[in-house]
């Protein structure tokens, strides 16, 4: 998937990742995408969570060897 | 449109519990929540500064002197072991990159929770306003809190 920006969360756990998510968010323009890469597996059920709480788009997450690529999209600011 | 209300009572000076109060505050925050973490009892030690004691009188002296402020003082709820337990802890913590709770309390503030504290333990243990760090929103009672807990969609209490 292809994304606008890309946050960097490798080794971090919760609730660090939601948190920097959230001060990401407000650099994007609705409509962009933002890519979060972390190595937290609580991110699966958090992010679609933390996107239900905000009113933002999940788009999806990838997973591989432990490593998870989620992208969100800014719908509301 | 109006922010849901995320309430909570630190009651305990404990290192463990505390963090878990600062991961939902924090938390809540960046989920759009309006957040309160109200102070008391033990859990005010968490805003005072390091100071050997406090206290207008004697016995307020001596149990401010056992009872010791500070973030980066607060002991384990299990294992305490004489201070070697939460030294431990905070070394695991540091190696995982969890905030310590100096640091939680800046990220809390950053992200607009509001610091209260409580003025009833505040009096009878004999404390001054400058035995507390920068950055308290105010000093108030259990009737703010029941306000906000009236307003709030969700409030604990640890």
């Amino acid at each position: 998937m292809k994304a606008d920006v890309t946050l960097d969360c490798f080794g971090l756990l919760c609730p660090m990742p939601i948190i920097k998510t959230q001060e990401k968010m407000k650099e994007l323009k609705v409509g962009q995408v933002l890519e979060v890469l972390s190595t937290d597996e609580g991110i699966k059920a958090d992010m679609p969570a933390w996107c239900k709480a905000t009113g933002q788009e999940f788009l999806g997450i990838e997973e591989k060897e432990g490593e998870y690529r989620v992208y969100i999209k800014k719908i509301s600011t | 449109m109006e922010k849901e209300k995320f309430n909570i009572v630190v009651f305990s000076g404990d290192l463990d519990k505390v963090l878990a109060a600062f991961i939902l505050a924090t938390t809540a925050a960046s989920m759009n929540m309006e957040v309160n973490m109200f102070f008391t009892f033990w859990g005010l030690n968490v805003l005072r500064k390091k100071k050997l004691t406090s206290g207008k009188n004697l016995l307020q002296k001596m149990m401010n002197f056992m009872n010791k402020g500070g973030a980066d003082r607060l002991p384990l709820s299990k294992f305490n072991m004489l201070g070697i337990g939460p030294a431990m802890m905070k070394i695991m913590m540091k190696q995982a990159k969890v905030p310590s709770i100096e640091e939680f309390i800046k990220l809390a503030k950053s992200l607009g929770v509001k610091l209260i504290a409580c003025t009833t333990t505040f009096n009878f243990m004999g404390f001054q306003k400058d035995d507390f760090i920068e950055g308290i929103d105010y000093f108030a009672g259990a009737a703010t809190f029941l306000q906000l807990a009236r307003e709030g969609r969700i409030s604990y209490f640890l």
